[in-house]
């Protein structure tokens, strides 16, 4: 199979999305033809399709999202880009309050299908205000859907699939994910959401990862295997909705579980994956849960600092050790 | 503009306050959960404006929002129903007063956050212009509104587009119980258009034919593509900020010196001067608003409450 990158996996879905749909626009800042993304997700789009449809705006997150959302209400299929997650506190009421309630308050009348991308992640320097992983927030606003994709095979089928839902969709990239190479096909596929995917079959431990932390899980697994400890990985691929049965099947298989995500651990996905293991499967458990996490700091910069809190292989070894 | 028309607009403004007038009896008797916010006293804006609208132009709307319903053409029983917590309501109960919504009739909603409204309706302005049609949107917002980020970006926004958007500004002097004058260095919300390049008008909110006209312009502006206008209206309400509100901060004769300027008054003494109205039919009129409602009130109250486990419905498609 060919392999592409995951930036490019992202602009596949987006262009072949919006070949085959004209409601699908893509709005956001510096999106267009003169900077094509921050990241240059969005590169060869708006003159593949025009600025009308590729739109830059003027800096003014909580208007990108509420213009999307209203556009969705009536009819549209927009895709927005916040630049960097960090900035989605300035969108914060028109995501959480207006896209993702329209639909419940007003009793089912309408739907709000549209699509808010935005990179999470630290690890490139740029500290507090640009390398925030935020899906906790989100996880506690019903009415949205979140994809978190670790892989270009499944940045392009998630991607795909979040433009086709109904309902908002919060995607959440990596920045350090954009370069990688993965094996992507070139006929059309997506990949459900609700679906996690078992990245590597064990029978010692569970490791539950998102995002980039999935990278690091597996190369910690690969370690851990030469000391003769069989991990279990899984990655839920999208967290609202969350596929329990494979992450408690996998549970009660090993009977040991390590959540692993690069969120703040206080309140944190891995709070609320620890829960849902606690309720549906504590009478599986042969040690007690353990989490991976960033330890409740704002990301900072000076690279012996941001390392410092991240989570890397050697706390993922050394958690795993602890309940072995 | 024909007299069929001008009675109909007089019929509506009456709906409107017959209509808030009951829901305040019904709370006064506990059968209203939660707040209530009325519009008596700002009838001319919603209706002057919406008297320029299809049923297929979008309006957006606020918590104080059940006048902007009733002049989009929503039912009144389903708008009662609603404010009842009833299912048969338009939101089946889950919205309430502060969130009436009737896609049917291009109402998209009435959202409680002060200026969330702002980019939702620039972003159904972006809509029609995708879509190429030639609808347009109606924005209500109270001066209150104007001092959020949401104004500021979703008018930017809808200018630099040239989008068929009516940013139609309440002032009634008040954002609960901070008046204007103590938030805002400028007298004219209105003015701000400046900033955004578009047109902005100060009109008289309680004059429904100035309202009127003013929106009849703005209106023709924007489905020519000419963009957006930024249109204040300004008002009193005459109640206070919601129920329990005895508005202390307004002085006695400030109320009374709107009062005389009420409307729904002006407007039946214009319409009878103009020969539109007869004594005569200005009360079959009456009677007749007054009968609508009352059936509205008694569907409403006839009408079951939703099974509690609906509160689990209609969050995702």
């Amino acid at each position: 199979m060919r392999k592409i990158t995951y930036r490019d996996a992202l602009r596949e879905a987006l262009r072949e999305e919006m070949a085959k749909d004209n409601n699908i626009f893509i709005i956001g800042e510096d999106v267009g033809r003169y900077w094509k993304g921050a990241f240059k997700v969005t590169k060869g789009l708006a003159e593949e399709f025009g600025d009308k449809r590729v739109r830059d705006t003027p800096i003014s997150e909580s208007a990108i999202v509420g213009v999307a959302a209203g556009a969705a209400i009536t009819g549209m299929r927009p895709v927005a880009e916040i630049m960097f997650g960090d900035l989605s506190t300035l969108a914060m009421d028109q995501i959480a309050n207006q896209a993702a309630k329209l639909r419940y308050m007003f009793g089912g009348q309408t739907s709000v299908p549209m699509v808010i991308r935005m990179p999470f992640g630290a690890g490139v320097n740029i500290a507090a205000h640009h390398s925030q992983s935020l899906e906790a927030w989100f996880m506690h606003t019903p009415g949205l859907k979140i994809a978190m994709p670790s892989t270009p095979y499944d940045a392009k089928g998630l991607l795909k699939t979040a433009i086709r839902d109904d309902n908002p969709v919060m995607f959440f990239e990596h920045k350090l994910l954009y370069p990688i190479e993965g094996p992507v096909p070139e006929e059309e596929y997506t990949v459900p959401f609700g679906v996690a995917d078992v990245k590597r079959d064990g029978k010692d431990v569970t490791l539950v990862a998102t995002l980039y932390m999935v990278h690091k899980a597996l190369a910690a697994a690969e370690r851990l295997t030469k000391q003769g400890v069989d991990l279990e990985v899984i990655d839920p691929r999208t967290l609202i909705p969350l596929d329990k049965k494979t992450l408690i099947n996998s549970v009660k298989k090993t009977g040991r579980v390590v959540i692993v995500t690069e969120d703040c651990k206080t309140g944190g996905a891995s709070a609320e994956i620890a829960a849902i293991v606690a309720e549906e499967a504590l009478d599986y458990l042969d040690a007690p849960i353990k989490r991976v996490a960033e330890p409740d700091t704002p990301i900072p910069f000076s690279p012996p600092l941001e390392q410092f809190v991240l989570p890397d292989e050697e706390r993922i070894i050394k958690a795993v050790k602890e309940i072995m | 503009m024909e007299k069929e028309k001008l009675a109909k607009i007089y019929q509506r403004m009456l709906e409107i306050r017959c209509f808030e007038e009951k829901v305040y009896d019904l709370y006064g008797q506990n059968l209203v959960p939660g707040t209530i916010h009325l519009y008596a006293g700002q009838e001319a804006v919603a209706a002057g404006v919406c008297a320029n609208l299809r049923r297929d132009d979008y309006i957006t709307s606020t918590h104080r929002g059940h006048g902007h319903c009733i002049a989009k053409g929503a039912k009144l029983e389903r708008i009662m129903a609603e404010i009842l917590g009833k299912k048969t309501g338009y939101c089946k109960g889950k919205g309430g007063s502060m969130h009436i919504a009737d896609f049917s009739v291009g109402m998209l909603g009435a959202t409680a956050v002060v200026g969330a409204g702002i980019p939702i309706a620039t972003g159904a302005g972006l809509s029609i212009k995708l879509r190429e049609t030639d609808q347009v949107v109606a924005c209500f917002f109270g001066e209150g509104a104007s001092n959020q980020g949401t104004f500021h970006e979703g008018i930017n926004m809808a200018s630099i587009w040239a989008l068929p958007v009516l940013f139609v500004c309440e002032n009634n002097l008040y954002a609960m119980g901070t008046r204007q004058s103590r938030v805002m260095a400028i007298e004219n919300v209105a003015d701000r258009a400046v900033a955004y390049g578009i047109p902005g008008r100060v009109v008289d909110g309680n004059d429904v034919l100035a309202v009127y006209e003013v929106a009849h312009k703005a209106v023709e502006r924007a489905r020519k593509g000419k963009g957006p206008t930024l249109i204040e209206c300004k008002t009193y309400r005459h109640k206070g900020h919601s129920r329990f509100d005895p508005a202390a901060y307004r002085s006695k004769e400030e109320v009374e010196e709107w009062l005389t300027r009420d409307p729904i008054s002006r407007f039946k003494a214009r319409l009878l001067e103009m020969n539109v109205l007869t004594e005569q039919r200005a009360r079959e009129i009456e009677e007749s608003v007054t009968a609508d409602v009352e059936k509205a009130v008694q569907f409403a109250l006839e009408s079951p409450y939703p099974e509690p486990e609906e509160a689990l419905e209609d969050l995702y498609v």
